[in-house]
């Protein structure tokens, strides 16, 4: 389970950046807490449970109870973060995140394994949904991040800010595709590339993939801009529909079903602003997805830097 | 002033008065709007008489004190019963009670934690325990010696998540958590449905310490939440065995008691009814 999940091109790697960063933040915090549903090995929460043992509580195979503990927890003043997968968050525990957690506005922190397409478990385990889903929760806040940098800089940002958070996880070796001095802020997107002709918009790793698919298309086939969206909600429709109407063409690309997420609300903002763009839309489709190895599944369904490509190529 | 903090010596005639003064209170409510869900606030109100004004420690001018105890009430739709409390604490004025169900009023027919005194949202259903170990589990952290009571249902034990919650409190050895199990034997679709026996046995096995009482004599529910008070390492359960409607006969005999409406002049003779049968007992 140790591999790189986001495969993309050959990037130095930063192990467990989530567990780092939330260790770090435990140190100076003590009313930060860790919970995990029989998965902290596998979400990268271990450092933490290792420093502060006694701050740390493994609730079992039980995913609404660690939604409800969590928000228990939270009424005391603690600063819960729990970890499982996305699609236990999601599916299985939804109406806790619902009711329990937003509602009330607790101050939880659920974070997700295995988002979109980064594992080869096939539709039990892949979390293609997800963000589709937990957007419509009021008041929940939700990231999917892009890569080591972002993920320890958005775990110092949510952990400082009061309110639940959905965020998506990517564990193990995780791929640094930022500067170290990247700025991570809650709500707000950014523009990482200029170009005229073809602008994509994109969220979590699939940003790495649409700055390498720029970086090639450049060379001969057309100007690409990528606006990066870490934040699905609260959406900066603001920044979206100034990037989108600086460009010819948007794209979106998204670790997830092309519909009800990213695509989804570009789109929206898009019509809302009143700005006539075609939107082309990378990722998942519209059905569950089978087994296999990772990579494989990746090119296969399209999220990876060729695929990128070639999508763009069509266009222009 | 805190209350009860900590719990005399029970005075059973004094709290038999105040469940009275519930059930009163529950009237006045129902008749607002000519409905709610007060079979199972009738039940209950010796319960939460036996809480608000002998075991549970509380300041009514500081809700937020953080070393309360808690009451979390996971059947939101036991609102009813949860006002007339709230409201014979001095927490909210009694003169309110009757906007019960109304558009706009905060005594709503199932909970939601805006009004004052409401520490969870309850309603849908399965949501408490876990909340409440949760509560549990982060006041023993921060060396807090406050207790937590959850009121749940016999139908509510019919989601699995009541179980997950009730394995969590005995496995992190939860003595300060109270369950109140509320076993009046009905749920949305009539009797209970699924058959939930033995209840007392099922709490039992999930390694909790489990007493089984009439939840209707106020005598057999001081000495349960009495004993619940032990530090032995284990989360306590009380079965309580309730009667829907307890204490106005027109409402223990209903077939609709799960929920009940009836129009205002047949609420004015249940309400007549009511007070002489307090008039005879006193």
């Amino acid at each position: 389970m140790g591999e790189n999940e986001a495969v993309g091109a050959a990037r130095p790697t930063i192990d467990a950046p989530f567990g780092r960063a939330l260790t770090r933040l435990g140190h100076e915090r003590p009313e930060i807490v860790g919970l995990t549903a029989d998965l902290g090995k596998y979400t990268d929460i271990l450092p933490f449970r290792d420093a502060f043992p006694e701050r740390f509580f493994n609730i079992g195979m039980a995913e609404q109870n660690l939604v409800a503990v969590a928000a228990g927890l939270a009424r005391t003043g603690l600063v819960p973060f729990a970890t499982t997968y996305g699609v236990f968050a999601s599916r299985r525990a939804f109406d806790f995140v619902a009711i329990a957690l937003a509602h009330s506005n607790l101050n939880v922190k659920i974070i997700a394994g295995l988002p979109g397409l980064t594992t080869g478990y096939g539709g039990t385990h892949q979390a293609i949904e997800d963000l589709a889903l937990m957007r419509m929760i009021p008041g929940l806040t939700i990231i999917d991040p892009c890569d080591a940098i972002e993920i320890e800089a958005a775990t110092e940002a949510i952990a400082a800010y009061h309110g639940p958070v959905y965020m998506r996880l990517l564990r193990g070796a995780v791929p640094a595709v930022f500067d170290p001095g990247y700025r991570f802020e809650i709500g707000k997107a950014r523009q990482l590339r200029e170009g005229k002709d073809v602008g994509i918009i994109s969220t979590g790793f699939m940003t790495e993939r649409a700055l390498d698919a720029a970086e090639i298309l450049a060379k001969e086939v057309a100007s690409v801009a990528v606006l990066h969206v870490p934040t699905i909600k609260p959406f900066d429709a603001e920044a979206v529909a100034a990037f989108a109407a600086g460009v010819d063409r948007v794209v979106t690309a998204e670790n997830h079903v092309a519909v009800g997420g990213l695509a989804s609300l570009v789109v929206e903002t898009l019509f809302d602003a009143g700005i006539a763009r075609k939107v082309t839309r990378i990722g998942l489709p519209d059905r569950y997805i089978e087994c296999g190895a990772v990579p494989t599944l990746q090119a296969r369904y399209g999220l990876t830097t060729e695929a990128v490509v070639a999508s763009i190529a069509e266009l222009t | 002033m805190l209350r009860n903090s900590p719990p005399g010596q029970p005075d059973i005639a004094a709290l038999r008065a105040r469940a009275t003064n519930l059930r009163r209170h529950m009237l006045t409510m129902a008749r607002g709007q000519g409905q709610g869900y007060i079979g199972q606030g009738l039940g209950i109100a010796d319960v939460l008489a036996a809480l608000y004004f002998h075991e549970l420690r509380y300041d009514p001018e500081n809700l937020a004190w953080a070393e309360r105890d808690r009451f979390l009430l996971s059947t939101g739709h036991y609102s009813i019963a949860l006002w007339a409390a709230l409201a014979e604490a001095g927490i909210i004025p009694v003169e309110e009670l009757v906007t019960y169900g109304a558009d706009d009023s905060r005594l709503e027919m199932s909970t939601l934690d805006t009004t004052p005194g409401v520490e969870v949202i309850g309603g849908s259903l399965g949501h408490g325990l876990g909340q409440g170990v949760g509560q549990a589990l982060g006041l023993r952290l921060l060396g807090s010696d406050a207790r937590v009571f959850v009121e749940l249902s016999d139908g509510e034990m019919q989601e699995g998540s009541t179980w997950e919650a009730a394995m969590s409190a005995s496995h992190f050895k939860l003595d300060r958590l109270v369950a109140l199990v509320d076993c009046n034997g009905i749920q949305a679709d009539g009797p209970v449905v699924l058959d939930m026996e033995p209840v007392a046995d099922k709490w039992r096995a999930f390694g909790w310490d489990v007493s089984e009482v009439d939840g209707n004599d106020m005598e057999a529910v001081v000495a349960a939440l009495a004993s619940a008070r032990a530090r032995d390492g284990r989360p306590k359960a009380i079965v309580l065995r309730t009667l829907p409607g307890k204490g106005v006969p027109r409402i223990e005999t209903s077939e609709k008691s799960h929920f009940f409406r009836v129009d205002v002049r047949e609420w004015d003779g249940i309400i007549a009814d009511f007070e002489r049968s307090v008039g005879a007992l006193q």
